[in-house]
């Protein structure tokens, strides 16, 4: 296990560094020079530029550049927002746990009503039921999110009026960011008001957010059932009298997680994509919003290096997951 | 030595002969219901898509400023005139639309275009060079697949601008490592078939073992991969089109239409519905294509996705 581990941690390294040389890259192919499009539109007198050009350590060679940026990140140092003048770090750590939030909010719901809509479509394979599970979870993964997103909030929340358009949280409370979950936060300074308001902020997003991971795993859990259903342990267990929900439940499901474990972990780095264009719609002040209010002001420093924190945020829950793949299937780990 | 009977002339019963290929395909293609509904909607996509300037009812960016955010012409004030409606600037809904359709199928081509070429061009050398180049190449592709492929297209426009061409060049690089996965997996397995070292005793030179032998048994996963990306082409570039990233406005993107549709989400839902639900749509039927696809291509791969 040791070994296995030990070999998973060094592939992650020339992957950690090829995704540096990616984020350095991206400011060097800025059309331009990075000091021009940071002054703005006015004229740039000579003298500020190579200034500027020195300060930035841009007047060096590019393999010292690279260096100076490696040499930043093993210290901490992530840069400043252009626009904010705060530090890339604090900015992206205040504002990840509300992606966070809404990401294992939207994991939550897809992951029940996946897995029960999954199971059920296996029990009753070719019924009406498969059928329209099929289909929806197809219609699903095929959603453009920021449409769902727009036709939830037309319907629910303009049309009904049971949902919040926007926010995380209605502006009359005010609530001390602890833990920076806006749920628990709110708990524990005791509002249940404010409770109530959050989760009902939350709702809309999380069913936007969770609507293709939902699909895939509805779909996954289905048709790894259905493999699991065949085999001769599942019998067994029927024979021995066992009822058939523990025969389902336990003895079938558990053994069919492990494909749908991986998949959802392979999601995750999609769930970060559809965050970005879930936050945008609803307001939600995650990192996604950040990034792309960033883009939008060509705040570089948040651009170059919050990619790099969300890169490394994928490639770190990838290898989680295959260490935890590792645990539940011995044949993975012994491969090679 | 015996006298030779002529043989008699049998007529050749049409059943017992093995099928052409394509028709074998169709035959297995059109067993699926849904892949054939996909088909039909696909075509009638291409066709608005090359005719659209016939098959649209007006400009699209003619203003017509006497109709407003127009309901469809089924509800109350709807006009005849214009089926689906208008939209804020009074241009015909429709129209809008079936010329979008140009611009999503455009991307959607020259973004698999342009990703398949490079990647089978990299697959083939990552897989005919397991030593030298597959390790190279596979961790680069590694690389890519690190991060979530909207937000690398995010990022690659974001640095070039926004744009068609851009847009078109960050779909196409954000495929590009499924197809190099594809093509190696594919080239590895067949190397070692007898077929190839036939070719390779025969003397083909590595171009065409590559070109000739090996590339046109590999060609059913990646016909499907292609027809996938094909749809995540279309998605990807409406969400850049709808973050202000793709192409931009007035040009008719579905994306783009419905970026600028989110303010009158409360007086108009016809603007917000109709890009959105043809995006929906046309996505859904290439996906059910793939799947069809894919069971009439390579059945092996039924049950992997």
């Amino acid at each position: 296990m040791f070994s296995f581990i030990a070999r998973r941690l060094g592939l992650l390294i020339p992957t950690f560094f090829g995704i540096t040389l990616l984020t350095f890259a991206l400011i060097r192919m800025i059309p331009g020079d990075p000091v021009e499009v940071m002054m703005g539109e006015r004229r740039v007198d000579p003298e500020m530029h190579a200034q500027a050009m020195e300060r930035l350590g841009l007047n060096k060679p590019l393999y010292a550049q690279y260096l100076d940026y490696i040499g930043k990140l093993a210290h901490g140092d992530l840069g400043e927002s252009l626009r904010t003048r705060t530090s890339v770090w604090t900015e992206f750590s205040s504002l990840f746990p509300a992606t966070l939030e809404l990401s294992m909010a939207a994991l939550l719901f897809a992951g029940v009503l996946g897995l029960l809509a999954g199971v059920i479509a296996a029990l009753k394979r070719g019924s009406l039921f498969d059928h329209g599970v099929m289909g929806i979870s197809l219609a699903g993964y095929s959603m453009p999110i920021f449409w769902w997103g727009l036709i939830l909030i037309m319907f629910f929340s303009v049309s009904l009026g049971w949902t919040p358009v926007s926010g995380r949280i209605d502006l009359l409370y005010d609530i001390e960011p602890r833990t920076g979950f806006m749920l628990i936060d709110t708990l524990l300074a005791d509002d249940v008001g404010a409770f109530f308001d959050a989760l009902h902020h939350l709702i809309l997003p999380a069913i936007v957010l969770g609507t293709i991971p939902l699909a895939v795993i509805a779909r996954m859990t289905r048709s790894s059932m259905l493999e699991v259903l065949r085999e001769d342990y599942i019998r067994t267990a029927r024979a021995k009298g066992l009822s058939p929900a523990r025969v389902v439940f336990v003895h079938g499901l558990r053994n069919a997680l492990i494909p749908v474990l991986t998949v959802v972990g392979l999601q995750v780095g999609t769930l970060l994509a559809g965050a970005v264009l879930t936050e945008t719609i609803f307001s939600w002040p995650g990192i996604g919003k950040w990034l792309i209010e960033a883009i939008g002001a060509r705040d570089y420093p948040v651009v170059q290096n919050g990619i790099l924190l969300i890169a490394c945020l994928v490639i770190l829950v990838n290898f989680v997951v295959d260490i935890l793949y590792g645990f539940a299937n011995p044949r993975i780990r012994h491969q090679r | 030595m015996t006298m030779s009977t002529p043989i008699p002339a049998v007529a050749v019963d049409q059943s017992l002969l093995y099928p052409s290929p394509y028709k074998e395909f169709w035959q297995a293609f059109s067993k699926n219901k849904g892949a054939v509904a996909g088909l039909m909607f696909m075509l009638l996509v291409i066709f608005c898509a090359i005719f659209a300037p016939w098959v649209a009812p007006h400009n699209p960016s003619e203003q017509y400023r006497d109709f407003l955010l127009t309901p469809p012409s089924w509800l109350e004030g709807g006009h005849i005139q214009f089926l689906l409606g208008t939209d804020e600037l009074g241009r015909d809904l429709l129209s809008r639309l079936i010329n979008g359709s140009r611009l999503s199928l455009l991307i959607g081509l020259s973004s698999v275009v342009m990703s398949l070429i490079p990647g089978i061009l990299l697959g083939l050398f990552a897989g005919f060079f397991p030593k030298m180049l597959g390790p190279t190449i596979m961790r680069l592709m590694d690389i890519m697949l690190a991060l979530p492929s909207l937000l690398l297209a995010v990022a690659i426009v974001a640095i070039l601008g926004p744009g068609l061409i851009n847009t078109i060049i960050a779909i196409a690089v954000v495929s590009l490592p499924s197809y190099v996965r594809l093509t190696r997996a594919a080239v590895m397995g067949e190397l070692n078939r007898d077929y190839v070292t036939a070719a390779r005793l025969a003397g083909a030179g590595l171009p065409r073992l590559m070109f000739v032998t090996v590339l046109p048994n590999c060609m059913a996963p990646l016909i499907v991969q292609a027809t996938l990306s094909f749809s995540s082409a279309i998605l990807d570039a409406a969400a850049l089109g709808f973050l202000g990233l793709g192409v931009q406005p007035p040009t008719p993107e579905w994306g783009t239409m419905l970026a600028s549709a989110r303010d009158y989400i409360e007086r108009a839902w016809w603007v917000v519905s109709l890009p959105g639900l043809t995006i929906l749509l046309s996505v859904l039927a290439i996906n059910l294509m793939g799947d069809g696809l894919r069971d009439a291509l390579d059945p092996k791969l039924k049950n992997a996705a």
